[in-house]
C-alpha cells in the first residue's frame, strides 16, 4: 500500500530487481527469496523473462508479505535498476516513498530525479572489479553483491544468507567463499554509506513453518510421479518444459529399479505436438499413464487427436501451461487464453473435460487427479495452468500424500473378468453412467476391438448408420453428465453477512480474489466468491450464479472466455455476470480486482441498486 | 453396410499351426476395397504370415492411418486389438503403444498419401528411434478414397486416369528410409505372395523398424496404360535382387545353398533370415552398396524387390532408452510410488 506509514511497512513491501537477461541474477533473486522465507516471513517471487537468451530486460519481484498474500502487490517500493536501458521506467515504476537503487559505478544522477523516491547509488560494478579476477566472475558477483546490498537494506540476517549458499555450494567450497565475499562487499557498503536498516525491513516471524518455495510445473511433475505415470512424451514450448525437466529430474531419482539399474519411465522428445499427444494417446490405450506438457500452440496443433481420443474414448493426460495468445503472442508471459480452445477442443461436437489448478498445491493435487479421471472416464483430461503457476515461485503449505492411494483404473477389464463375460462391447452402456468398459491389447483374446474416429456403434464396429451413431454420441453426453460429478467441486467462500455480490474466478486470479476481497470487506463492500475448478462445471456453479445479483468473473484473457462458458453451460442471465479482464501478459494484482469491484459497488451504490 | 462379419466356420481338415489355429483365425471382417484392389492381396499375405509364425491373435496390435490401406487392419486378425488413428499419425500412435508394452507385434499398415504427405514427418521420426514395428505401406502413386489425385510416390510423367501428367519427382520411403539410417527395408509387389510372406515374418522378427514398401496397384484409379503403378507396370519393371526365406527359431535351414550365394542373418530370437542374392555384389547389409544400386537401377526405370538393407543389431526404442524388459504397463503400481518418505524428503530440498 503506497504511501503507509513506514512503521506499518515491516515484512510488507515488493522488492522488484531489473537486470540484463543472461547475466546470472536468478541465483541472487532466488537467495534473496530464500532468506526471507528462512526468517519465517512469507514470500511472492514473480519472475517477468523475455523471450531470449542473452541481453534483454528481465525482473524479478518478492513481495515480502507478513499477511501472507500470495499476488502481486501491484506496485513496487524498492527498485534495484541495473539495466540502463529501462532506468527511466524502473524509476517511474517505484512508488511514492519508495527507494530506487543503482550501480553508481558511472554517474546518471541526472536522469534520476523524483523528489518522492530515495535514490540510492552503490558502485557494484567498481566493488567487484576490485575484488574478483575475470569479467564473467565480476559480472556474477555483481548479482550477488546487490543481495548483499539489499541484506543489510532491509535488515535479512547474514548468517541464514551464509547457511544458504553453504547448501547450494557444498560441494564448491570456492564458489561459496567468493559469493560471501560478494555479499559481504555489498552489505558493508551499504552499512557505510545510508542508515541501514530501512523502514521497508524484514523481521524474523514464524509464519512459513511446513511450507515450501516451489513452482507450478514442479510441482506437477511430482504428482505425475505420484500418479504412477510412466510415458511423457513432448514437444518443448515455453512455458511448460520445466514439466517435462522436473519430472525427468524426479524420476532419476525415483524411478530407477534398483536391482537392473532400468529406468520405470519412459520419455520421448517428439517431433512436434501432433506426434506428442498421439505417443501419449498411443500409450494410454496401452494401459499405461501417460502425459505430455504443452502451451497454447502446442494445444492448437493437438486439436484433431483430442477429437480423436474424444469420440474413441481413450485417456489422456495434458498439461496446458499458458502462455500470452493469439499465435505466438508472448510467450514468457502469463494469460488465461485457452479456455475456449481446451474446452471444446477438436471439431465436431467434442468437449474436453479440464481441471483450473490455482496454485502449485493444486497442480500437485491435480495432476494425480488428472489420471484418475481420464481412466475413471476414458476421455483426455486437460489440465489448464499457466505460466504465472506454473514458472513462479509459490510460497505452499507442504504437499501431503496418502499412502493408501490406490490408481483409480476405471472399468479396465482385466482377463479373469474377461475370460467370464460372453462378449465384451467396447462401447456399450453397461452401468448407465455413460462410461463403456475397455480392454487393453495383449489380455485376452475376447478384448479385441478396433479404436476408431471413424463412425462406430455402440459394438465397436464401423459404421454409417444415422441411429447406430447416435446411440453412441448420446452416451457421450451422458458420459460427460457423469464428469460433471466426478470433477473437483467449486471453492466457495462466503462473507459472514448476506450479500448480493458474488465473484467467480479460477486458476490463478484465486490469488488476487482473496486479498481483493478482504480489502473490499474493509471497505464495507461484501463478497461471496466462487473458485471454479472443472470443466463441466459442477453442479454448485449455478445455484452461485443464479443467488447473486451480481456476479464479477474475474480472468485473464480479453475476451471473457470463462464469462461465456458460464453463459454456454449454466443457464445464467448474461446481465448478472460482469467481467473483470485482466490480459496484459503480466499475473493479475489485487489492487485490480479491487479497482474493479470497487468501481461499480460502493457503499453508496450498493448491489441491489444495479440495474441487472 | 461397410463392414460384415464373417461366418467362421472352419473345414475340420484345415492345416493348424503349433497354436492349433487356422489361417481363419487370422483373419478380419470382410473387406470393402474394390475388387482386384491389391491391398486385399497384402492382407492376405500378412495373415498368412501371422498364421505361419503363430503369433497369438491377441499379441497382434493393428495401427493405422486414413485412407484405403489404413482400413485393411480391420480385415485381417480379428482377434488383435486395431487402433485406426488419424490421417498420417499412425507412427506416434504406434510409439506410444510400444512404450507402453514392448512385448507385442505392432503391425502398421499405411498408404503412400499417408506416410508420404501429412505423415512424412512422423514416418521419418519412427525411423530415427527404431520404434519396433513392421511398417507397410501399401503404395499405389494414388488417393483412392479422393477419387484419383497423385500422390507424393507418383513417379514423373505418369498419367493419371484422366489424362492428367504428373510433374513432380516422387518421394522413395525406400530411399529415404535408407538414408534416415532405418534398420529394415524391403520392397515388394502385392502380387508376389511368394516373395511378400518371408518378408512380413522377417520383419516382425527383426527388433526395430521394418518397412516394406509394397506396389499396390488401385485398379480404380490407377490401373491404367501411362501408369508406373498397375499390374502391367509392376510385373515388367519390379525386379527381385534379393531374394528372401524365413527360417524361425527351431527349425533347421533345409535347403542347401551354393556357398556365397546366401547369406543368414540371425535375429534376436534365434530365427534367420537368408538372404540369397541374384546379382553377387549386391550387399543388404551395406546401407551405401543399397542405396547406390537402388539408385542406378532407378535410373533405367527399375525397381529392386527383396529384402534390400538389414542392419540387426541397431538399438530399438526401448534399448535406446533403458527401459525394463518387463512392459512398462505391467509395473505394479507399488514400485512406481515412491512413497510419503520419499515427498518430505524431496520437499525438504524446496524450503
Amino acid at each position: 500500500m503506497p504511501g503507509a506509514k513506514a512503521q506499518d511497512r515491516v515484512n510488507d513491501f515488493v522488492i522488484k530487481i531489473g537486470t540484463v537477461n543472461g547475466t546470472g541474477s536468478a541465483s541472487a533473486n532466488g537467495l534473496l527469496m530464500k532468506a526471507i522465507f528462512r526468517s519465517g516471513v512469507p514470500v511472492v517471487g514473480k519472475n517477468y523473462f523475455p523471450s531470449n537468451i542473452q541481453g534483454l530486460p528481465t525482473w524479478y519481484e518478492i513481495r515480502v508479505t507478513r499477511d501472507a498474500h500470495r499476488a502481486r502487490a501491484g506496485h513496487t517500493d524498492i527498485m534495484v535498476a541495473l539495466n540502463a536501458e529501462t532506468y527511466a521506467r524502473d524509476l517511474a515504476e517505484v512508488a511514492s516513498g519508495g527507494y530506487f537503487i543503482y550501480d553508481s559505478t558511472w554517474p546518471r544522477a541526472a536522469l534520476l530525479m523524483r523528489d518522492d523516491v530515495t535514490v540510492v547509488g552503490v558502485p557494484l560494478a567498481r566493488l567487484c572489479n576490485e575484488n574478483f579476477p575475470g569479467v564473467r566472475t565480476r559480472i556474477l558477483m555483481k548479482n550477488i553483491c546487490y543481495a548483499g546490498v539489499l541484506a543489510a537494506l532491509c535488515h535479512l540476517d547474514l548468517e541464514l544468507i551464509r547457511t544458504l549458499l553453504a547448501e547450494t555450494y557444498s560441494k564448491k567450497p570456492k564458489l561459496l567463499d567468493a559469493n560471501m565475499k560478494a555479499i559481504q562487499l555489498g552489505y558493508d557498503y551499504a552499512r557505510e554509506h545510508f542508515a541501514c536498516p530501512l523502514p521497508l525491513r524484514v523481521e524474523k516471524m514464524d509464519a512459513t513453518a511446513g511450507h515450501i518455495i516451489i513452482d507450478g510445473n514442479t510441482a506437477a511433475a511430482l504428482g505425475c510421479v505420484y500418479a504412477g505415470a510412466t510415458v511423457g512424451a513432448w514437444y518443448p514450448i515455453t512455458p511448460s518444459t520445466s514439466l517435462m525437466d522436473a519430472f525427468k529430474v524426479f524420476c532419476d531419482k525415483m524411478r530407477i529399479d534398483p536391482d537392473t539399474g532400468r529406468k520405470n519411465y519412459i520419455m520421448i522428445q517428439a517431433e512436434d505436438e501432433l506426434a506428442s499427444i498421439g505417443m501419449v494417446i498411443g500409450a494410454a490405450w496401452n494401459g499405461t499413464r501417460a502425459f505430455t506438457a504443452t502451451s497454447g500452440p502446442g494445444l492448437s496443433l493437438m486439436q484433431e487427436f483430442l477429437g480423436l481420443a474424444y469420440y474413441a474414448e481413450v485417456p489422456a493426460v495434458v498439461f496446458d501451461i499458458q502462455r500470452v495468445g493469439p499465435s505466438t503472442g508472448m510467450p514468457t508471459r502469463t494469460q488465461q487464453g485457452d479456455l475456449h480452445s481446451a474446452a471444446y477442443a477438436s471439431h465436431g461436437d467434442t468437449r474436453q473435460v479440464c481441471l483450473y489448478p490455482a496454485n502449485p498445491e493444486e497442480c500437485f493435487e491435480f495432476a494425480v487427479k488428472a489420471f484418475d479421471l481420464t481412466e475413471r472416464l476414458q476421455t483426455p483430461v486437460l489440465v489448464l495452468s499457466d505460466l504465472d503457476i506454473g514458472m513462479n515461485d509459490w510460497m505452499c503449505p507442504e504437499f501431503k500424500w496418502d499412502q493408501n492411494y490406490q490408481p483409480d483404473r476405471g472399468k479396465l477389464l482385466d482377463a479373469e473378468q474377461l475370460a467370464k463375460i460372453d462378449r465384451f462391447w467396447r462401447y456399450y452402456d453397461h452401468d448407465n453412467d455413460g462410461i463403456p468398459q475397455r480392454t487393453l491389447p495383449g489380455v485376452h483374446p475376447k478384448g479385441a476391438y478396433f479404436a476408431r474416429g471413424s463412425g462406430h456403434s455402440q459394438y465397436g464396429a464401423y459404421t454409417e448408420d444415422s441411429k447406430e451413431y447416435q446411440v453412441v454420441v448420446d452416451r457421450l453426453r451422458k458420459k460427460w453428465l457423469t464428469a460433471a460429478r466426478l470433477l473437483p467441486k467449486s471453492i466457495i467462500e462466503r462473507c459472514d453477512i448476506k450479500t448480493e455480490i458474488g465473484i467467480v474466478s479460477l486458476g490463478s486470479g484465486d490469488a488476487a480474489v482473496h486479498e481483493a476481497r478482504l480489502r473490499l470487506a474493509a471497505q464495507g463492500i461484501h463478497t461471496d466468491y466462487l473458485r471454479v475448478r472443472g470443466f463441466p462445471f459442477s453442479d454448485d456453479v449455478e445455484p452461485f450464479l443464479q443467488s447473486h445479483r451480481i456476479n464479477f468473473v474475474v480472468e485473464q484473457n480479453r475476451d471473457a472466455q470463462l464469462r461465456s462458458l458460464l453463459i454456454l453451460e449454466t443457464g445464467v442471465e448474461k446481465t448478472r455476470l460482469r467481467s473483470i479482464l485482466h490480459y496484459n501478459g503480466m499475473p493479475i494484482p489485487a489492487s485490480y480486482v479491487y479497482d474493479g469491484v470497487a468501481a461499480v459497488i460502493t457503499p453508496e451504490r450498493p448491489a441491489a441498486q444495479l440495474v441487472g | 453396410m461397410t463392414f460384415m462379419a464373417k461366418p467362421k466356420i472352419t473345414h475340420p481338415e484345415m492345416p493348424r499351426n503349433v497354436l492349433g489355429l487356422t489361417r481363419r483365425d487370422y483373419e478380419g471382417v470382410n473387406s470393402t476395397l474394390c475388387a482386384g484392389c491389391g491391398h486385399d492381396s497384402i492382407t492376405a499375405a500378412i495373415v498368412e504370415a501371422c498364421w505361419m509364425d503363430a503369433v497369438r491373435p491377441q499379441d497382434v496390435v493393428k495401427l493405422s492411418g486414413i485412407g484405403c490401406s489404413s482400413k485393411t487392419t480391420a480385415y485381417f486378425v480379428s482377434g488383435g486389438h486395431g487402433f485406426n488413428s488419424v490421417h498420417g499419425r499412425m507412427p506416434s500412435i504406434a510409439t506410444g503403444a510400444s512404450a507402453a508394452n514392448r512385448n507385442l507385434t505392432y503391425i502398421g499398415v499405411s498408404g503412400d498419401g499417408d506416410t508420404l504427405s501429412i505423415g512424412l514427418g512422423q514416418f521419418c521420426h519412427a525411423i530415427r528411434r527404431n520404434l519396433n514395428m513392421v511398417y507397410v505401406i501399401e503404395n499405389n502413386g494414388v488417393y483412392g478414397l479422393t477419387k484419383g489425385q497423385f500422390s507424393a510416390s507418383a513417379d514423373i510423367g505418369s498419367t493419371a486416369k484422366k489424362g492428367e501428367v504428373n510433374n513432380q519427382p516422387p518421394i522413395d520411403p525406400v530411399q529415404l528410409a535408407i538414408t534416415l539410417g532405418v534398420s529394415f527395408v524391403a520392397r515388394s509387389f502385392s502380387g508376389d505372395k511368394a516373395q511378400l510372406v518371408p518378408l512380413l515374418q522377417a520383419a516382425m522378427h527383426h527388433q526395430g523398424f521394418s518397412l516394406i514398401d509394397v506396389i499396390s496397384p488401385c485398379v480404380t484409379f490407377n490401373d491404367h496404360e501411362g501408369s508406373t503403378r498397375s499390374y502391367a507396370y509392376a510385373r515388367e519393371h519390379y525386379e527381385e535382387m534379393v531374394h528372401t526365406d524365413f527360417v524361425p527359431p527351431a527349425r533347421e535351414i533345409a535347403v542347401d545353398y551354393a556357398p556365397g550365394e546366401t547369406l543368414a542373418v540371425s535375429m534376436h530370437d534365434g530365427s534367420r533370415v537368408l538372404l540369397r542374392k541374384v546379382e553377387a555384389q549386391y550387399d543388404a547389409t551395406d546401407r551405401a552398396v543399397a542405396l547406390q544400386t537402388i539408385q542406378q537401377r532407378l535410373k533405367h526405370g527399375e525397381y529392386l524387390t527383396g529384402l534390400l538393407y538389414i542392419g540387426s543389431d541397431q538399438p530399438e526404442l526401448h534399448a535406446l532408452n533403458g527401459t525394463p524388459d518387463r512392459p512398462l504397463n505391467q509395473i505394479p503400481y507399488a514400485s512406481l510410488n515412491p512413497g510419503p518418505q520419499a515427498l518430505a524428503k524431496t520437499l525438504a530440498t524446496f524450503r
